[in-house]
């Protein structure tokens, strides 16, 4: 264990740091903005509350066109909105402006498909009690999908995780950039091992977490 | 014979010439149906599935609302409420549903509470009414139960209750037993009749098996192809059906169908003589009269009983009899004319 000097552990648990630091950032933000827009998306589609094809139709648009960029484009691609909003577009700050962003685009198409799997007879039901829409949306739909959207934030989670190794890209840091720097660029096979071990158990984390509240919340 | 309900009391609901098509050049639906039901009636619609019988019903709170038409619910013209009056009338018309259609993620508590929070009332109130409730749905022990660990029978019950909460006076009925064994549907069906005689609901169902009518309504409305080919009180459909359709649906529940071995095991007739083969229903004032016995004598006609049962339809005794007469021609017309005099219904059964 030669390799595994203060210096180095200090950079792994930094790594660590800047990974938790962007998942968990860009999730918390895809999570505010995907569910409105997952909402918005679900209410305005053919069969929903109020279909209106204007708003449903370049808004499924966007949300695709951001999904089907590789992130590695999009990375660069929005490097001046990074800059906007984050004021650099250097350093882990920065990477969370399109890990964000593609997580909105990624959990609002999941959290519609989540919205979709709610039984229309309880929506009918709300009608037939005198519900407005609104209250469909928050105290029908929502509540009703929550296992569903918690399963879908999981797997968001977990592929930010992917993401995320990519942000070394633009100076992000991460557990990814310490591997590429480190366990390849440098010829150093076990800081890499360590690395890919590291996100294992951390994806593995995730996942049995996300599960467990599923079941959880879920009176199936 | 007590006057109809309809002539006594004013109308709860008021469907005139309601007309539905689904897409442009598809099938209709509602083919100007009217319907008027009378406050504390329980009053059902039959009919095939794609009859029109769910739009029919889904038109009275205008889940569906219907081309053309008027819906009147308690006087209120609904179609000519915007979206908050609509919603408001809404919560005046309880309805229940064939697949219960109850949150999962809500206790039984939570899911009758659900129709007074969307009314805004207040937590401690909301309460107050789900202790009231319960104990008429029978479920105070599985006020915490969530759906998933109930019986058919018991989410209906749920599903009732929730309906109930916001004390409407009306309560629509959309297959709300289709979905349960028999014996919890004559539990459900009891439940509803109960609740109707303590609550003074009307009520409207919608059903594709006329013992439900025959169990708990008052009057009846057949449903075919978007319209209502009859309707009247449910033992007047039942003992004398008009249309092919009810007929064929009476015989669901009233079954007489004479079966082809044992026409065939009976005597043919003697030399001079002749055999008819007819179903008399006993219902009126003469049901209870001793019928065959006095034309065998008063005739000369020698009357084979094939088959027979007596039921209750409504609270009125109802009887049904395959015979076999034999005599001389004359003589067996002039019998079965002289009880077709009576009142009773004689038809013939093809042999």
């Amino acid at each position: 264990m030669s390799w595994l000097t203060p210096t180095m552990q200090d950079l792994l648990l930094e790594a660590l740091w800047q990974t938790t630091l962007m998942v968990g950032a860009s999730a918390a933000i895809a999570v505010a903005l995907g569910l409105p827009i997952a909402l918005l998306l679900y209410a305005t589609g053919s069969d929903g509350l109020r279909p209106t094809a204007w708003v449903n139709r370049p808004l499924g648009l966007l949300v695709n066109a951001a999904r089907s960029t590789p992130f590695i484009i999009l990375m660069v691609a929005i490097v001046p909105f990074t800059r906007l909003v984050a004021g650099t577009s250097i350093g882990t700050g920065a990477a969370i402006v399109p890990l964000a962003l593609a997580a909105t685009a990624f959990l609002a198409r999941l959290f519609e498909n989540a919205l979709r799997e709610v039984d229309k007879g309880v929506i009918e039901a709300a009608r037939a009690m005198g519900a407005s829409r609104l209250q469909i949306l928050l105290k029908v739909l929502v509540p009703e999908a929550l296992p569903g959207l918690v399963a879908a934030t999981t797997v968001a989670l977990v592929s930010l995780v992917g993401f995320s190794a990519m942000a070394g890209a633009v100076g992000g840091g991460g557990l990814g950039d310490l591997g590429i720097r480190f366990g390849y660029q440098r010829f150093m096979p076990e800081v890499m091992a360590t690395v890919v071990l590291i996100l294992i158990l951390l994806v593995q984390g995730l996942q049995s977490f996300g599960d467990w509240l599923v079941r959880s919340t879920s009176h199936r | 014979m007590a006057e109809p309900l309809s002539n006594l009391r004013p109308s709860a609901i008021r469907l005139t010439g309601l007309r539905k098509r689904f897409a442009a050049g598809g099938t209709v639906a509602l083919d100007d149906v009217s319907l008027d039901v009378a406050q504390g009636e329980v009053f059902g619609i039959v009919g095939r599935s794609g009859a029109g019988k769910s739009t029919l019903i889904r038109s009275v709170n205008l889940l569906e609302r219907p081309d053309a038409g008027r819906v009147e619910v308690l006087g209120a013209d609904l179609l000519a409420l915007d979206e908050p009056r609509l919603r408001g009338a809404r919560r005046g018309i309880g309805m229940v549903f064939q697949h219960f259609n109850l949150h999962t993620r809500r206790t039984v508590a939570e899911n009758i509470a659900f129709p007074l929070e969307i009314a805004g009332i207040p937590r401690a109130e909301r309460a107050g009414r789900v202790a009231e409730i319960l104990p008429l749905v029978g479920l105070e022990a599985k006020r915490d139960a969530y759906p998933a660990q109930l019986s058919g029978g018991q989410k209906q019950r749920v599903g009732i209750a929730r309906a109930l909460a916001s004390r409407p006076r009306i309560l629509l009925c959309d297959e709300a037993t289709s979905a349960l064994d028999p014996e919890t549907t004559q539990e459900i069906l009891a439940l509803l009749r109960e609740l109707r005689d303590r609550l003074d609901l009307t009520v409207l169902l919608i059903t594709h098996e006329m013992a439900v009518v025959k169990a708990v309504c008052d009057r009846v409305a057949v449903m075919e192809a978007g319209r209502i080919i009859e309707q009247g009180r449910v033992f007047d459909v039942f003992t004398r059906p008009a249309h092919a359709t009810t007929r064929r649906f009476v015989a669901e529940v009233i079954g007489h169908a004479v079966p082809a071995g044992t026409v065939a095991r009976l005597p043919a007739p003697t030399e001079g003589q002749e055999r008819r083969l007819v179903q008399v229903v006993f219902a009126g004032p003469n049901s209870t009269r001793a019928v065959v016995s006095e034309a065998s004598r008063d005739f000369g006609v020698d009357i084979n009983i094939i088959s027979g049962r007596v039921d209750e339809i409504a609270g009125e005794p109802f009887g049904v009899m395959a015979l076999a007469a034999y005599g001389p021609a004359q003589r067996v017309e002039a019998a079965l004319g002289w009880m077709r005099a009576l009142g009773l219904e004689v038809t013939e059964i093809a042999p």
